[in-house]
């Protein structure tokens, strides 16, 4: 009975959890398919209208921004572009730096290495300043080079390819070498295969870190052209139900790569089983 | 120059370690030739030093006429079994064998029809679809040894590959490894420190101690002719007995006993040795033996007991015989089969 009691009461903590965190989502999500003088007249909606297709089209063709010049649309591509740009880079750096850092006899491999992780507590706004006078002066400001290279240098994925090649066995690579790999092969037939369970976990970790940016992509652009989601959210105008809309939106491409690379997180966890 | 040449080959750890002495070994092509040693002897220091996994410090290592000492692992087309296997985890069995033949470039029906030969040779041909981690010690053991053959290498490296296996399944590979060895024909070095592994192996035997090479030669030579204290300890099972005793006149006086007309020069402090299984009953023998344990191996029966002032000391009989816990038995050297060492340098002086 007492049993039957506490697994009641947490299931209901957690379904209150799951509220808390689910209706205002939902909230706003009925209300963007309601008309705008609906919800300016009524508040806030719990039930779906139908205004959808005409709010949602609206706003992704609608052209905004001071010029006028930026949808919807180009955001979603610009956001798209910058996170999956730093996704990538990102994870690329950090893997091979940890691979230069644990396999290359290195001096002071492990000072190295602290030193890179030093750089997590330097977060970009502390040095976003300089970072900009850089760009600017390669001329790299209004573009997607600028917009995701400065941001693609991952400490702490680097810590985790690293912690992770620390654990491989050193007969792997020696039985490697013996079969005719050299230091690219193993980098490419061994270490990969084997971190590509943290390699997807990296990559949506280091996609939704890229979708996020704020305040970077909103320093280094001055043309509305390289506009993201997320600033967007901010320079957004016009009615509520557009806004409301458009934040519904901007959630649906972290959700999409979680969704997407799941898949093949799991796969990878139960295969290397 | 025989097959694989080390020429005073010392090896020195960047932390100061010295593991291997200049050691120089000829090895004949064909030949199984084992390293035996206790652990921490430099026994595998001197194997991946020929696999090219360790610098040579000082010394020459020439392989089929090649000076290896800078030749990269991956180009001495050597071919070794860890004793963790060390398969790829992440490439299924057809794969894990196929993996250094793609690396040579050779195309993929020859990579195909080779593996599944070293597959059929091993018996592992039902397995090759799976992953390591789907495979018993056994078929993981037979899997790193078909990694090995399916390249044709020049020469087999073995680090104690059976040390993970059951005791049974321990025999039963280590016939495999001869019987595959002689049918495939390529030359071998084993690494172990079980003795009767060694023993059964080997076409020849170094023993090594302290990063020294102190005895080279067939299992029966050694086992027959040990030239130190060391080795006379190290190679036979039960292990030899040891006697403290003194040398004078080719007079050899130990506790309880004298063994006259020695066949040595040798005068002062020695170590007699006798292997257990050279002794006999009979009526009034040189030793007397006050049995405290009898172990009954069914085939023999190690029967261990005091004399004067020794404890533990073993007589191996034929395991027909019963010998009662407590009774006294009178024991012979068999065909002046015994031992003797100088005591302070421990090499043998009969
Ligand atoms: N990387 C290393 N750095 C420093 N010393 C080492 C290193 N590897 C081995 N040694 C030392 O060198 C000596 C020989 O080691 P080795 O591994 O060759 O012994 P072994 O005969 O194979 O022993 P075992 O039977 O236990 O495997 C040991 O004293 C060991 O501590
Ligand atoms: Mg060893």
């Amino acid at each position: 009975m007492t049993r039957f009691i506490t697994s009641s009461l947490s299931h209901l903590i957690l379904l209150i959890g799951i509220l808390i965190m689910a209706v205002p989502v939902w909230m706003i999500f009925a209300s963007s398919t309601h008309t705008s003088s609906m919800i300016n007249m009524n508040g806030l909606q719990m039930l779906l209208g139908d205004s959808f297709y005409e709010n949602y089209l609206r706003v992704l063709l609608y052209q905004g921004g001071f010029f006028k010049e930026i949808t919807a649309l180009k955001m979603f591509f610009n956001s798209f572009i910058m996170a999956t740009g730093v996704a990538i880079l990102s994870v690329v750096t950090s893997l091979m730096a940890a691979y230069a850092l644990v396999y290359y006899r290195i001096k002071h491999a492990t000072l190295l290495f602290w030193i890179i992780f030093i750089t997590i507590l330097v977060p970009l706004e502390l040095r976003i300043f300089p970072t900009y006078s850089v760009m600017a002066e390669l001329n790299l400001v209004n573009s997607y080079f600028g917009l995701i290279v400065p941001i693609s240098a991952s400490a702490i994925a680097t810590l985790f390819f690293r912690q992770f090649y620390k654990t491989v066995p050193d007969e792997l690579l020696e039985s490697a070498k013996l079969d005719g790999a050299n230091t690219w092969r193993f980098f490419i037939d061994f270490l990969i295969p084997l971190s590509k369970t943290m390699i997807v976990a990296m990559l949506i970790f280091m996609f939704v870190f890229g979708y996020n940016q704020y305040l970077w992509p909103l320093l280094v652009t001055t043309s509305e052209q390289y506009w993201t989601v997320v600033m967007g959210l901010k320079m957004m105008s016009g009615s509520i139900v557009h806004r409301f809309a458009f934040v519904m939106m901007s959630m649906v491409p972290p959700i999409l790569i979680i969704i997407v690379l799941q898949k093949h997180f799991i796969k990878g966890v139960f295969q290397d089983k | 120059m025989s097959f694989l040449d080390l020429k005073n080959v010392t090896k020195i750890y960047p932390n100061g370690t010295k593991a291997v002495h200049e050691t120089s070994l000829s090895i004949d092509e064909g030949e199984f030739m084992v390293f035996v040693g206790p652990s921490g002897c430099g026994k595998s220091t001197l194997l991946r030093m020929v696999a090219g996994l360790e610098d040579i410090t000082e010394g020459d290592i020439n392989l089929d006429g090649k000076l290896m000492n800078e030749v990269d692992p991956s180009e001495r087309d050597v071919a070794m079994v860890f004793q963790n296997y060390a398969l790829y985890p992440h490439m299924n069995v057809y794969n894990n064998l196929a993996y250094g033949l793609k690396n040579r470039g050779i195309d993929k029906e020859t990579i195909e029809q080779k593996v599944n030969d070293a597959a059929k040779l091993l018996q592992i041909s039902d397995y090759l679809q799976r992953k390591p981690s789907m495979l018993s010690g056994g078929q993981r053991q037979r899997v790193a040894m078909g990694r090995a053959i399916v390249r044709n290498p020049k020469i087999f490296l073995f680090d104690e590959p059976l040390s993970n296996l059951d005791a049974k399944l321990r025999i039963q590979m280590r016939l495999e490894i001869k019987k595959l060895q002689q049918k495939v024909g390529v030359t071998s070095i084993f690494v172990t420190h079980d003795q009767v592994e060694a023993m059964t192996l080997a076409d020849r035997l170094a023993v090594i101690n302290n990063g020294i090479i102190e005895q080279l030669g067939t299992p029966i030579e050694i086992y027959d002719n040990p030239k130190s204290l060391f080795v006379a300890g190290f190679i036979g099972s039960p292990q030899m007995n040891f006697l403290d005793g003194n040398l004078k006149n080719k007079t050899l006086s130990a506790e309880g006993f004298e063994i006259k007309d020695v066949n040595t020069e040798h005068e002062g402090e020695v170590t007699l040795g006798i292997r257990p299984e050279h002794l006999v009953q009979s009526e009034n023998g040189l030793i007397n033996l006050k049995v405290d344990l009898v172990e009954q191996l069914g085939s023999d029966n190690l029967v261990y007991g005091q004399l004067t002032n020794i404890k533990d000391f073993c007589y191996r009989c034929p395991g027909n015989q019963t010998i009662e816990k407590g009774s006294n038995l009178s024991l012979n050297i068999e065909n002046k089969k015994y031992y003797i060492f100088d005591k302070s340098t421990g090499k043998r002086v009969n």
